[in-house]
């Protein structure tokens, strides 16, 4: 057993079984995007982007409102979260080894960490139940508290690796230190910030467990912040769990609009740091 | 005169530009500060809201929320075990799936891939990560359950004879743990190979070579000399695989079959804390359902908060490692 040989052979089928882990782990992916074009695009029509959703039954539903939810709350939600989250990054990189760096840096992993779901219930207690009805704000405000911490966190990143002769430089020339960092190191990094920002608003834009209690869904048209709104996550899961096969087809469409949507601002983030620094960084 | 004038001139402009640097200084550091200071205050915001709402259910249940498994409504008993044991089974059933895989990528990724396949092959694997977990939940309730109940439940319970153990007996319905576990599993898998691979990227090459120079062969120097190397780091990053396992709510919630029992086979449907919370919050009518739902929420926070710290500490204890 201890021979040369035989050590080779478990050598040779160890690395095999590392190829198929590497097959099978690939496997789940490729077979999702397949059911979702296989089923998803045959309910594709012109009709799901402009209409609103249609009564059992009847043809001609589409998810327009679902749509134009998701980007109303993102977009709002992104409003929010992004200044805050690039601003605690600036923090962060700057205040490297104050006490309060080391709290934040902690408290933004341990928000990273929380389940969705936690963050649904809390926007809940503080926006929908003091004021006492579900609104498209109270669903922004819940996808900003996770956008934050992965908005700070990997601007942090991006920022350490400007180099510090650059700040030293513009320091030199007489900048204020407000300016070094905005237009100096934040715009040195800024397409590795960019990269978070998307990858950030990427994986907010497919939340479910934080909406359900805050902006709840919506069968007609809304756009109003105060007023529960319809959005595509949202949608595909009422579909999903109903009785009825037609929704069932809607929600197969919407789920590979929601996943296009996903995967376009997933690529571009990943070719975003690529032309700058070369390789992908996350 | 004229040129003191202009002296004079200067030295205000100068001193008025020093003062605006400053203040801009200032204001620049305050705006810093406090946007980082939302950090903290939503993570003392989030568990001061739901302690404070879960409260009155465990002033009045007490530990029953969590040990008893008498979840009925109407008669105002709230026991959560059901709840609590199919978070945890199901999240270590996914890590069992998924540690395996997820490590053989890693090593695969780290170690024998060919160059032009490391970058797909990453990608692919990252790609999981960014797919919603409802799309999971539509995918899995009608490709993945049908899958189980047709061929995989029948083949593991009467041809493997796998349904002598408690673990897979009963009628195979397909919503159940196992869909659960297995959907979970899909999830957990790229959080634990990305930070494996990471850490074994940060191996020496040193280690590596020695261990190659004294004739070991490929695998040799993988088992001896570069897992035990990143060995805390995989641990970490299975932490936060695990971390994310017992907090994902909406596609375990449409494979799990949301169902208050606590049964010792995978095939039977059963329920976790955060579907729990997910199906019932809309529908609690009175306060104290409403409030035993917020301590599974708090009790859901503390468990999640405590692993993923660990995770971070372990994963860290790495990275000083390679610091140093």
């Amino acid at each position: 057993m201890r021979t040369v040989r035989s050590r080779h052979i478990v050598s040779g089928g160890m690395i095999a079984l590392t190829y198929l882990a590497a097959i099978l782990a690939t496997l789940p992916l490729i077979l999702i995007l397949i059911h979702l074009i296989q089923k998803g695009a045959s309910s594709l029509s012109l009709a799901f982007f402009t209409n609103g959703p249609s009564p059992v039954g009847e043809a001609g539903g589409g998810m327009a409102n679902a749509i134009v939810g998701t980007l109303v709350v993102v977009g709002t939600a992104s409003l929010i979260g992004l200044p805050i989250g690039i601003a605690a990054g600036l923090y962060l990189a700057e205040k490297r080894t104050t006490p309060l760096a080391y709290t934040v840096r902690f408290l933004a992993d341990v928000l990273n960490g929380l389940p969705s779901i936690v963050v649904g219930i809390f926007a809940w207690e503080f926006l929908v139940r003091p004021i006492g009805h579900f609104s498209a704000l109270a669903g922004s405000v819940a996808l900003a508290a996770m956008m934050i911490p992965l908005v700070t966190r990997t601007t942090e990143e991006m920022l350490r690796v400007v180099p510090t002769s650059l700040r030293e430089a513009a320091l030199a020339l007489g900048y204020p230190k407000w300016r070094t960092s905005i237009a100096v190191v934040l715009r040195t990094a800024l397409a590795g910030i960019a990269t978070g920002a998307l990858v950030a608003i990427a994986r907010i834009a497919g939340e479910t467990a934080p909406l359900l209690f805050t902006a709840l869904g919506n069968q007609f048209w809304s756009t109003s912040l105060k007023a529960p709104i319809a959005a595509l996550p949202l949608q595909i899961f009422t579909y999903a769990i109903s009785p009825y096969d037609e929704w069932h087809r809607q929600a197969w469409a919407g789920a590979l609009v929601l996943i296009v949507i996903v995967l376009i601002i997933s690529v571009a983030a990943r070719f975003a740091t690529r032309s700058r620094f070369g390789a992908p960084v996350d | 005169m004229t040129s003191i004038t202009a002296r004079w001139l200067e030295r205000d402009r100068r001193t008025l530009r020093v003062n605006i640097a400053s203040v801009g200084d200032r204001v620049y550091g305050i705006v810093t500060t406090i946007c980082a200071l939302v950090i903290p205050a939503l993570v003392v915001a989030i568990a001061v809201a739901i302690f404070a709402a879960a409260w009155p259910a465990i002033a009045r249940l007490g530990l029953s929320i969590v040990t008893s498994s008498d979840w009925d409504v109407p008669g105002g008993h709230f026991g959560a075990a059901p709840a609590l044991y199919g978070t945890l089974v199901s999240s270590v059933v996914a890590l069992i799936i998924a540690t395996p895989l997820a490590i053989g990528v890693a090593i695969f990724l780290s170690e024998f891939s060919p160059t032009w396949l490391r970058q797909p092959v990453g990608f692919l694997v990252d790609l999981l990560a960014a797919i919603p977990s409802v799309v999971y939940g539509l995918w899995g309730i009608f490709v993945l359950t049908p899958l189980l109940r047709e061929h995989v439940m029948p083949f593991l319970r009467d041809t493997l004879h796998l349904g002598a153990t408690p673990f897979f007996t009963g009628p195979a319905y397909g919503p159940s743990m196992l869909a659960a576990g297995l959907i979970l599993a899909i999830m957990a898998l790229p959080y634990i190979s990305a930070v494996s691979r990471e850490v074994l990227l940060a191996v020496p090459r040193s280690q590596r070579e020695a261990a190659l120079a004294l004739a070991a062969t490929r695998w040799e120097m993988i088992r001896d000399a570069v897992i035990p190397y990143a060995r805390s780091g995989i641990i970490g990053g299975i932490m936060l695989g695990l971390g994310r396992a017992l907090g994902e709510t909406m596609a375990v919630m449409m494979l799990i079959g949301n169902s208050p029992k606590i049964s010792a086979s995978l095939f039977a449907p059963g329920y976790t804390m955060a579907s729990l919370i997910a199906n019932e919050f809309s529908e609690a009518t009175n306060d104290l359902h409403l409030s035993a739902l917020m301590a599974v929420g708090a009790a859901l926070f503390l468990i999640t908060l405590i692993v993923n710290a660990v995770a971070r500490w372990l994963v860290w204890s790495v990275s000083r490692d390679r610091a140093k």
